[in-house]
């Protein structure tokens, strides 16, 4: 038996991402030098884009919007044990629910329409998370592939929907009509001017409720603990008489109804009409950012707007780098996500190791361990 | 629809089909190992823009076949140490490959040809060119055969004849070579395998090498054959489908064919749809037949026909105890 201790809970939560985080931003730094350009130059760029002033920050907070929304869709299902990677498809979806509900209610008032179309995004997005949930639960399918899946049925269908019920027969385009500006989300440059042209706007009120929602939801409700119980052991969460496959389609449901809100953002916020691809991969980086933020609410907070500032920084980049687009942003992404997802054992032992050596009590006990003890 | 009509649909299908079949193949390895792979797509992004890449500047088509394969390896080992060596989640580890060959490849790409992410196009040797089987020409003229062999089996990359080689040479190394057995058994029950004496670990690198070879030949296919020159995110979702496809075959060489021609015929029908009025239904929505693949993979997935279980120590990391 080795002794196995776990690391201290602020190495867990902190060092640990930090640590991941460095690494992502070391190799992507080494890619940046690589074809020529500098690296530190980059990182100034990118914070100045994202938070020197009030338009960019404005974008950042937008993108950020996005991402608690994804990134708490990921996390509310990891926490039952399941990997929802169709966050894409789920938002996508819910974009009909949003701008249906925002054309009919575009002539009364945006404190009608938002919260009707907040629920009718909702409950589009969780049918599209519920389905693969049910599959899961009733036929034993792998909520992975279903929901893989599920994104390239959504793309499909929503390329007949824009194109053949919600275009308007007198434009070219492949979009919805213009939703009236009474139906749209307001904008937070019309209360702060600091905000300049940038397009966050109320939904991140949303976002924060959310993120609040999914603290009580997880660790102050008897729905939550039997969520993180089925997550930490299906038998058990049998055993004590919760209905395994009605958690999993509750999970997944909500799970794609917090996704669905990103179309809350996007098409009543930002867009005004129904656009085709307007998710853009929200749902990915969703993936990324709950792995950073530890499927907690505040670390979701955080790594939303590292992401966010990320997304709009890199846009910057590409303006005053050339040489480099915002492509690098996908890469770092997806960096961040294999050294803090899959490659989680690359520092983990050795830390447990260092931290063991470190406080006395431990290193007497781990030299007893290591040391072999006579045969009695 | 006459006999050239027919001829042409089922000549797309083969060109359609094939690098659906290769990534489906690939898969195949990996997975009768017991590693979920769900980045096939981002391996054979990887390894059309290295193809592509290579071969326009050294105009060879090889040479790019060569530098396609060696770029999906390293992924694929890339892949391997998270999930097999690290003990990482398999699919998180294959969603990062993903992302990565997509910001990578489109990054690189502007870089260093400064033309939108494409590569430039490739001349007349750095591009397979068809293949004409012995014959081809002479029999053409003998009715209904002679058009079947010389269009519809004559004239295709050599990469085609390749992935059409594999199923069968898959077929035999899975259950007819030592080697095959052993990569099932440690898809079903690594412990046993670990008991006879024989590395886990090893046995599973095994496999996801000849995954990532065989990525490489895919995406070359983009890239040198089909194409000219790889273009941003030229693979558009083909991995996913042959990963659907891998699922429908239920892991099986043969079978996974056969629906990787399905799924083939499936994409040249959509091209040819397009407006097409059918009898008694009227115009198919192209999105519809698009879909097809993936809603029959969730049909399948279901059990609703027949039933898909995959190798039982799929997904799960092997750790000796301790």
């Amino acid at each position: 038996m080795s002794a196995h201790r776990p690391l201290p809970r602020w190495a867990d939560i902190a060092l640990l991402p930090a640590l991941n985080l460095l690494l992502a931003f070391l190799v992507s730094g080494l890619v940046v030098l690589l074809v020529g350009e500098n690296p530190f130059h980059a990182i100034q760029v990118i914070l100045y884009g994202a938070f020197g002033y009030g338009d960019g920050f404005g974008y950042t907070l937008y993108y950020a919007t996005n991402f608690i929304f994804t990134g708490l869709a990921v996390a509310v299902a990891a926490h039952a044990g399941l990997f929802n990677i169709g966050g894409d498809g789920q938002a996508y979806v819910a974009g009909l629910g949003a701008v249906v509900v925002a054309l009919a209610l575009d002539q009364t008032h945006w404190l009608i329409a938002m919260p009707l179309a907040v629920i009718a995004a909702g409950a589009v997005g969780g049918f599209w998370a519920f389905v693969p949930g049910w599959l899961q639960a009733k036929r034993g399918s792998h909520v992975v592939i279903t929901t893989i899946m599920f994104n390239f049925i959504a793309s499909a269908l929503m390329v007949y929907m824009v194109n053949r019920v919600l275009k308007p027969a007198s434009t070219m385009a492949p979009e919805s009509e213009t939703i009236e500006v009474a139906g749209r989300v307001p904008q937070l440059r019309q209360f702060f001017s600091f905000f300049g042209y940038s397009p966050v706007n109320l939904s991140i009120v949303i976002a924060i409720a959310a993120l609040i929602g999914v603290y009580i939801l997880i660790w102050h409700t008897k729905f939550g603990y039997a969520m993180r119980v089925l997550g930490a052991n299906p038998t058990a969460s049998r055993y004590a008489g919760i209905s395994n496959s009605k958690m999993i389609m509750i999970t997944m449901t909500i799970s794609g109804a917090l996704a669905g809100m990103v179309a809350i953002n996007e098409v009543m916020g930002v867009q005004n009409r129904l656009v085709l691809d307007f998710v853009a991969g929200a749902g990915f980086v969703g993936i990324a950012v709950a792995l950073m933020g530890r499927n907690h609410p505040i670390g979701i907070a955080l790594a939303a707007i590292l992401f966010g500032a990320l997304y709009q920084g890199g846009q910057e980049l590409q303006f005053v780098i050339p040489g480099i687009t915002r492509e690098m942003i996908v890469v770092i992404q997806a960096l961040v996500i294999l050294f803090t997802g899959a490659m989680e054992g690359l520092f983990r032992p050795s830390l447990e190791r260092a931290f063991m050596l470190l406080s006395p009590e431990q290193k007497s006990e781990a030299i007893a361990v290591s040391t072999a003890k006579p045969e009695s | 629809m006459d006999l050239a009509v027919i001829l042409s649909v089922l000549d797309a299908t083969i060109r359609l089909s094939t690098p659906l079949l290769l990534a489906c193949l690939a898969g195949l390895y990996s997975e009768r190992a017991g590693i979920f792979d769900i980045g096939l797509e981002g391996k054979m992004l990887a390894a059309a823009f290295a193809a592509g890449a290579v071969a326009a500047i050294s105009g060879s088509a090889w040479l790019g076949l060569l530098a396609g394969m060696a770029v999906s390896l390293s992924t694929t080992l890339l892949q391997g140490a998270a999930a097999i060596t690290l003990k990482g989640n398999q699919l998180i580890a294959g969603v990062a490959i993903n992302m990565l060959a997509a910001g990578m490849t489109t990054f690189l790409g502007q870089t260093w040809f400064s033309q939108g992410g494409r590569t430039p196009a490739l001349s007349e040797g750095g591009r397979f060119s068809p293949i004409t089987l012995p014959f081809a020409n002479e029999l053409s003229g003998v009715p209904i055969l002679g058009p079947i062999y010389s269009e519809l089996i004559s004239g295709h990359y050599i990469l085609v004849y390749v992935a059409f080689i594999m199923v069968a040479v898959t077929a035999f190394v899975l259950y007819r070579t030592r080697f095959g057995l052993r990569l099932r058994a440690v898809g079903e029950n690594p412990k046993a395998v670990d008991t006879a004496g024989i590395s886990v670990v090893k046995q599973r690198y095994q496999a996801i090498i000849i995954t990532g070879l065989l990525c490489g030949l895919a995406g070359a296919y983009f890239s040198i054959a089909q194409g000219s020159g790889f273009g941003n995110n030229m693979t558009a979702g083909k991995g996913y489908i042959a990963l659907a496809a891998l699922i429908f075959a239920k892991w099986k060489p043969v079978p996974a064919m056969f629906t990787c021609l399905l799924f083939g015929f499936l994409d040249a029908l959509q091209i040819r749809l397009q407006n097409f009025e059918l009898p008694v239904i009227g115009v198919v929505p192209v999105q519809a037949i698009q879909a097809l693949p993936y809603v029959l993979t969730v049909v399948l997935l279901a059990g609703f026909i027949g039933k898909a279980v995959g190798p039982k120590a799929g997904g799960v990391p092997y750790t000796k105890e301790r």
